[in-house]
């Protein structure tokens, strides 16, 4: 059983005319077993939740907690949270020029889990891995993100998802820029991982296409830096009818 | 193409160029450099440790060589070994070591031969207190296929003019190792003239040193030509690296590839690289590309890159470079870390990864396994020490 904890996170980032204060009082807890998806129109900082919560240096966090089973997350190095168990599936995920993705994933493995994997089951892990998300085995000697496609990249990630096997997965758009081949693809991942026991799995995306494949348990929709209604699914539904007009009329509003 | 046509081939489309003054064999006509010339004012003329006075000396560096089966290694007078052909020194350093040298070295592959195992030549420096004087020619016959190493070690002051030959149809895989101890100066002229359909693939490697300034200047004796330069460079706190790289497109259907990479970290490392590609108008139909790529690792290095491309006909296959300096990426070394990895294991992934497409050229693999070694010695003594 595991629990990531965020409570009253408030983050900044500084730019050049000083800083401007990006999530305003973040409250969400995700238990193992629940998958909560973050639902939000651009610039509400959606994104900045998921990667303060990884720990990106361009982020300042000014105020709140977050905690991964009672563990300060915040006090941690990136490397450190990812160790504790958080993974980040990335919108735009990096290119690293002659690092192969082989190398890539041993040398993840190796630091997540202590020790190297055992050769002979590891490489029929990546291979399957890679094959569950349709990637060619030969995927594995490119260089990591150098020349993949919109889709591998997202394939990638949630091959990634699966060798790694985290306690919460966070996804941030990762449905962005897929046709509806690659989201099942996708999708069918993110559930495999979801089926495991004591997985926890905060989606964050614009749309509602992907909740089609990944039924959530909680949908919280965001708006201007903090959540501004929870619910069930049929809350997506509405957003999917009426879009988030209703939401940024009240932020307005108040 | 015999040796007239080619001389007559330059001299009908003489080219002003700045950057390259005529090649000439005679002392004089290189003057001592103030420093502030275009082809030396990167240099720390000071610190070349009077490499550029006329003193002769009698000193060599210590040589080992290994030489498989029809490889000879013979000593030629400096006049027989002009005879050979190539082009004439660019500048005073390579004009004093073909004075000052008293005689060449001259490694002869005969033609139509093929040498599997690698050629090695160790030169070691064993003194700094006097100037060593060197002159090499490496000569591949017609359709021969070889690989030579030279690999340079120790403490020395060091100035060396090297012709290579390479014969019609030939494939030469050329390698200087410089791995200097870290009060070592060197300088190196590399005059290599391809032949026709021939290949010279050159590699460089410069590790150590105070300072190391070499200028490889290629042209061709006969369309079909390609010559491929690869460089990789680490250099440290104060080290001063130098590569000067020259294509002169003598001939049609020329190929010239030129990859320099380096590394740089530690307060004053300075590195320069200098690429120059001269499309004449008799060189039709080429094709050429340049890059170098700078990564620098720590704060207080800095490194120039500066590609150059001059073009006297239009009527070519393609041309162009890329020149880069950059940092560390933060956003790669996130993305790594973000994955459980150390922040150590993070930049040491980011920067063999960086070398690694020049590394796996390399098909010696003792060299390629010690190049690796050797870059990862590199880091441990800077950018990781910092970080433990």
């Amino acid at each position: 059983m595991s629990t990531l904890e965020i409570k009253d996170l408030q983050v900044q980032v500084n730019t050049e005319d000083g800083p401007i204060e990006i999530l305003k009082g973040v409250t969400l807890t995700i238990n193992s077993g629940e998958t909560h998806a973050i639902m939000g129109p651009n610039g509400s900082g959606k994104s900045t939740l998921a990667y303060s919560i990884a720990g990106h240096p361009r982020y300042e966090v000014t105020g709140g907690t977050v905690t991964l089973d009672g563990e300060d997350v915040l006090t941690m190095s990136v490397d450190e949270r990812a160790r504790a168990g958080l993974f980040l599936a990335m919108q735009y995920p990096v290119e690293v020029p002659g690092v192969s993705v082989s190398n890539f994933l041993r040398t993840a493995k190796t630091a997540i889990d202590g020790e190297a994997p055992k050769l002979r089951t590891w490489v029929k892990d990546v291979n399957g891995a890679l094959e569950k998300m349709n990637l060619d085995t030969t995927f594995s000697q490119r260089s990591v993100n150098e020349g993949f496609s919109g889709g591998e990249k997202k394939r990638h990630e949630i091959a990634q998802l699966d060798l790694l096997d985290p306690k919460v997965a966070i996804l941030d758009e990762t449905d962005s820029g897929l046709d509806i081949d690659a989201l099942k693809v996708v999708s069918d991942g993110v559930n495999r991982f979801r089926e495991r026991d004591n997985k926890g799995v905060l989606l964050i995306t614009h749309y509602t296409r992907i909740l089609r494949y990944i039924q959530p348990d909680h949908v919280h929709v965001f708006v201007a830096g903090k959540v501004a209604e929870s619910g069930g699914p049929e809350l997506a539904e509405e957003l999917e009818a009426n879009g988030y007009d209703r939401f940024l009329k009240a932020v307005t509003a108040g | 193409m015999s040796a007239a046509a080619i001389s007559d081939a330059l001299e009908q489309v003489h080219v002003e160029s700045h950057l390259h003054p005529e090649p000439t064999f005679d002392l004089e006509a290189h003057p001592v450099p103030t420093g502030r010339e275009e082809v030396w004012r990167f240099t720390p003329l000071k610190r070349l440790r009077g490499l550029l006075e006329d003193v002769p000396s009698v000193e060599t560096l210590e040589w080992k060589e290994s030489l498989p089966a029809g490889v000879t290694l013979t000593r030629f007078s400096t006049e027989d070994a002009i005879a050979l052909g190539g082009t004439a020194p660019f500048d005073r350093l390579g004009a004093l070591a073909v004075k000052n040298a008293g005689g060449a070295l001259v490694l002869d592959i005969p033609s139509d031969t093929e040498v599997d195992e690698p050629v090695r030549l160790l030169l070691h420096g064993t003194a700094l207190d006097a100037t060593v004087w060197g002159h090499l020619v490496v000569r591949i016959g017609t359709h021969s296929k070889a690989t030579v190493v030279v690999e340079h070690s120790g403490s020395t002051t060091y100035n060396a003019f090297t012709t290579v030959l390479v014969g019609d149809g030939a494939h030469l895989d050329l390698v200087h190792v410089n791995d200097w101890a870290d009060d070592a100066v060197h300088a190196e002229q590399i005059n290599a003239r391809v032949g026709r359909d021939a290949t010279l693939r050159q590699f460089e490697f410069t590790l150590g040193g105070d300072l190391v300034r070499t200028s490889t200047n290629v042209d061709y004796a006969g369309p079909g030509g390609t010559a491929e330069l690869f460089g990789l460079y680490f250099a440290d706190a104060g080290q001063h690296f130098e590569h000067r790289l020259f294509v002169d497109h003598t001939a049609p259907k020329t190929v010239s590839n030129v990859v320099y990479k380096g590394a740089l970290q530690g307060e004053k490392a300075h590195t320069v690289w200098v690429g120059n590609v001269l499309i004449r108008k008799v060189a039709e139909g080429i094709e050429t590309y340049e890059e170098n790529r700078n990564l620098i690792l720590t704060e207080g290095c800095h490194a120039d890159s500066i590609p150059n491309l001059e073009i006297e006909t239009g009527e070519i296959a393609g041309a162009g470079h890329a020149s880069a300096v950059g940092r560390f990426d933060d956003e790669q070394l996130f993305y790594l870390r973000s994955r459980g990895i150390e922040e150590k294991e993070a930049r040491k992934l980011v920067v063999r990864g960086f070398f690694d497409d020049l590394i796996r050229k390399v098909t010696i693999p003792d060299l390629a396994e010690k190049l690796s070694g050797q870059v990862e010695e590199e880091l441990k003594r800077h950018v990781l020490a910092e970080l433990s």
